[in-house]
């Protein structure tokens, strides 16, 4: 090896496919998720099991908790009553840690009960006796916007925000339009289901609190502990263990973790609680939920004019995710340049379990009311809605583009993405099959549904993300960042950029994340920020630990900083074109004197990054049936520069799982009187490996300037892109039989009725 | 019973489910609760060689049985089976929390039909929920482990 040419500063390894540093622990011992933590500090642990409300919106009219406590093993019985000391939550519609007067949804917590044992708190809990004077609930929120039923009497309404653009303007929205189609959407409500239910353990010692979370931001959650229980944040110590998926639900925290650190303190006993899924499934937020109306129109040679989206978000029974139907706005007009678009949204409470992120969060119900928009745009003038597409994205020259709603597209090449999947999944070959099949007329009939889409990640990019590199006399290197994984690879990617930049073997790279006392600031990881804050943070301190090591280096060697190459393949330092005066990391550490060789750096960016890309989803549906199969799903999602294509194409995976099971299957479905009928996985059709094929990935990669990654975020773009992309490949399937739309999940159920319907419609018709 | 080949006797409450025997008494703690309707696999392990759902049964049904948790699937020197390798290559987990019932649900699958087809691997995976890879590695590193052995 020739060791006196010109050193390369870099390690070259960004890029490749790298298996994690993360497995071999996972595989071969399991991970440790709060429910399996075995710390001094929590031995003898007491159990916390909540008891919950049955009734969807009732008055407590009184708690007996005398039966409970008088069973073996009961620690303590404690209600809302017991929480007049904690300062009261701020604003009308404020959940409290435990319900005292009134409930809200079945699954609100109205007690918790300590205990020994395992089973025995499932016991007590049974004899925790609530009355409920029950009240008429209200599940629905368009019925909830008109309804006298009110959750919170004092506000005089449901309403919980409102916003975006009135309907002013109404048809003259539309002037100069060939055509103008539109129709409601049900972008319908469905559950996180990470495979972990959501956690916690508390400990109150020597006046702090340390509290163990199922999170996916211990620092959020420590602020939030601390405005609940009105502690000093000093006084809080978070820790998140390994995570076991959180897709946003478990961004923060719940009441009922807060609820758990409070019975800490109230009772001096380290408590641990881990809920079950029947719990989880009406306890722990959902996503989406919103009623949409569209409208778009243009000419009949394919420019789209105008669009409008009026949305109803259904809060649940406390607004936290009131929030979602702004993003949904932001990203309205979607890939499109449009040059009118109006978005105006209302929030209603209903009884029914809260709504927040999920996956996405409010943009996967941007796009998929656009991307169903396209299509009836495409059928009402009769053109092929890849042809739409293509007139209509954002064209490169466009960029920076500002959409009408005010969203800062960075950069992109929209038609590329979509001519890349056109071309990867054959589409000229598709609907020629597609045509012969109709020209059959057999029972099972192809659907070939498009998405183009952008997306919005770092959302929130003013708080930033921090970093923290350090470099130890043994050579090793640890890093500590306010990113915490829930199985995102954290550890293998903030190793990559180590050894990207400082050369040290990613083995020797340890990764810190999710301790408060050890990582004091910090942001998290959700709405696909990790890579291009967090990631950026650790890649600009190992950058500034480099120059700081060269100097070190320097002085060792007794010349000037410039004279010194750092060799990054071999993670060493030499004298410019000097062999023989190799000096290890090490070695430069240990010159680094008592401050050691460290950088902490807070990387705050210019804007949020904009991903995009395209999905094309082939279907086959059994026209006499109903039943639905996903044969092909094909995308391109770029995400900017990609650091390890292994990590990021798992990520798409998951979320184009996620995508499709909205799309074809899952939904939290409520009755009238708001009893949940969706509350176990037995229940709720959570995505399956026999309803999915193997994703056909196609690679895209423009970087973004926004960051020195090139990275925009790739969390959440798979889900994003491929629930438009199957309904509408559904909907394509079965659009010769007169059918324009039908509601997600598109069960067998629901397209059998919607075709019944439609060869009803045309006996009609023929017969008149 | 034994798990993982050592023996583990514990007098226990009749309704204690085996998850939690293995979990609170044996302390192993890798198999993982998932759901309360045996409806995601994540507590799966091997009963004498056999993939079962140890939430569904009682630790007492499981009296005089062989156990293996994924703690014990690692040869003694801490070679990873074939299957364990299989995902750490193809990136078959994520966050982690289905893998331990997810590995051994494929090992015993392996077990039944060692070259079976994706199809096949589908249709065997259907009672383990996985959340975060969308089964396109898990099926990919099942087919790998399976060409692995017949090789």
């Amino acid at each position: 090896m020739d060791t006196n040419g010109p050193a390369d500063e870099r390690a070259g390894i960004v890029g490749r496919r790298l298996p994690r540093m993360e497995d071999r622990r996972l595989l071969t011992e399991g991970g440790t998720y709060v429910d399996d933590l075995q710390v001094a500090e929590l031995a003898g642990a007491a159990r916390v099991t909540f008891v919950r409300s049955p009734v969807a919106h009732g008055i407590i009219s009184g708690i007996d908790t005398a039966a409970a406590l008088a069973e073996p093993g009961v620690v303590a019985v404690l209600t809302g009553r017991d929480m007049a000391d904690l300062p009261a939550p701020d604003g009308p519609m404020a959940e409290p840690l435990l319900n005292a007067d009134r409930v809200r949804y079945v699954g609100e917590p109205v007690a918790l009960v300590i205990t020994d044992g395992r089973y025995q708190g499932e016991d007590a809990a049974e004899l925790v006796a609530v009355d409920y004077e029950p009240l008429p609930a209200v599940a629905d929120p368009a019925d909830a916007l008109a309804s006298e039923t009110l959750l919170f009497p004092a506000t005089g309404s449901n309403l919980a925000d409102s916003g975006g653009d009135d309907a002013g303007a109404g048809d003259a929205l539309f002037e100069g339009c060939d055509v103008v189609v539109g129709t409601a959407l049900v972008n319908q409500r469905v559950a996180p289901v990470p495979l972990e239910v959501r956690g916690a353990a508390a400990r109150w010692a020597d006046d702090r609190l340390t509290v163990w979370a199922s999170t996916q931001n211990a620092q959020i959650t420590r602020g939030m502990i601390a405005e609940r229980l009105g502690l000093d944040e000093a006084a809080i110590r978070v820790i998140t263990p390994d995570v076991g998926g959180g897709f946003g639900a478990k961004i923060g925290t719940d009441r009922d973790t807060i609820a758990v650190a409070w019975a800490a303190v109230r009772t001096g006993r380290a408590v641990c609680w881990s809920e079950t899924r029947s719990e989880n499934l009406v306890g722990m937020t959902h996503g989406r939920s919103q009623r949409q109306v569209v409208r778009i129109g243009g000419t009949r040679d394919g420019k789209i004019l105008a669009y409008r989206l009026d949305v109803i978000q259904d809060c649940g029974a406390y607004p936290r995710g009131a929030y979602l139907a702004r993003l949904t706005r932001l990203m309205a007009s979607g890939a499109y340049e449009i040059p009118r678009v109006e978005c105006g949204y209302r929030a209603a409470v209903t009884n029914a379990t809260p709504i927040d992120a999920y996956r996405g969060a409010g943009r996967p119900e941007a796009t998929t009311a656009i991307e169903r928009a396209v299509d009836l745009f495409a059928a009402g003038i009769g053109m092929d809605p890849a042809q739409v597409r293509r007139k209509n994205v954002v064209p490169p020259a466009s960029f920076p583009y500002t959409s009408p709603t005010g969203a800062k597209y960075d950069s992109g090449d929209y038609a590329v993405a979509l001519d890349k999947v056109l071309a990867a999944a054959d589409y000229e070959g598709l609907r020629a099959e597609q045509a012969r099949r109709r020209q059959r007329g057999g029972p099972v009939q192809l659907g070939i549904g498009l998405a183009s889409y952008v997306e919005l990640t770092a959302g929130d990019y003013r708080s930033g993300e921090t970093g923290k590199v350090e470099v130890h006399e043994d050579g090793s290197a640890t890093v500590l960042t306010g990113s915490s994984p829930q199985g995102q690879g954290h550890v293998t990617s903030w190793a990559m950029l180590v050894e990207e930049e400082l050369g040290i073997p990613m083995a020797d790279v340890t990764v810190v994340s999710g301790d408060t006392d050890l990582i004091p600031r910090g942001t998290g990881t959700y709405g696909s920020r990790s890579l291009q804050l967090g990631g950026a943070a650790v890649q600009q301190a190992a950058a500034q630990v480099r120059e700081r090591g060269r100097s070190l280096a320097a002085e060792l060697a007794g010349t000037s900083p410039a004279e010194m190459e750092l060799d990054a393949r071999r993670g060493l330092w030499r004298v410019r074109g000097e062999a023989g005066t190799e000096i290890e990391w090490g070695k430069v550490a240990g010159h680094a004197g008592d401050e050691g060789l460290a950088a902490d750096v807070l990387f705050v960016p210019s804007q949020s990054t904009f991903p995009f890309g395209a999905h094309l989803s082939v279907v086959e549906v059994d026209t006499e049936t109903g039943l639905v199969r996903l044969l092909r799903h094909v995308t391109a999602d770029d995400a900017g520069t990609v650091l390890n294509p292994l990590i990021a194409d798992g990520q798409r995976h998951g979320g184009i799982a996620q995508g499709v099971a909205q799309a074809l299957l899952e939904e939290v479905v409520y009755d009238a009187d708001g009893n949940p009928l969706t509350s176990t996985l037995a229940d709720y059709a959570a995505i399956t490996a026999t309803e999915l094929p193997s994703f056909e990935l196609v690679v895209s990669q423009t970087p973004t300037t926004v960051n020195p990654l090139g990275a925009k975020g790739i969390g959440e773009a798979g889900t994003i892109g491929a629930t438009p992309a199957v309904l509408n490949a559904v909907i394509d399937a079965v659009a010769h039989l007169g059918i324009s739309h039908i509601d997600m999940p598109v069960t067998p159920q629901r397209v059998w009725a919607a075709i019944s319907e439609a060869r009803a419609n045309n006996e009609t018709g023929a017969s008149r | 019973m034994t798990v993982n080949e050592t023996l583990v006797a514990a007098d226990v409450e009749d309704r204690m489910l085996l998850v939690h025997y293995l979990r609170d008494v044996a302390g192993r703690r890798a198999t993982n609760v998932g759901c309360d309707t045996s409806s995601c696999g994540a507590c799966t392990v091997l009963l004498d060689g056999e993939s079962v759902k140890s939430c569904t049964l009682l630790a007492a049904q499981a009296d005089g049985c062989e156990i293996t948790t994924v703690e014990g699937l690692a040869a003694a020197d801490g070679t990873m089976h074939p299957v364990q390798q299989a995902f750490h290559e193809q990136h078959a987990l994520q966050c982690g929390f289905c893998t331990p019932g997810m590995v051994l649900a494929i090992v015993s699958l392996l077990a039944e039909n060692p070259r079976p087809t994706e199809a096949q691997v589908r249709e065997g995976l259907e009672g383990n929920l996985c959340r975060c890879t969308g089964y396109h590695n898990i099926v990919a590193a099942a087919l790998a482990a399976a060409e692995g052995s017949a090789e």
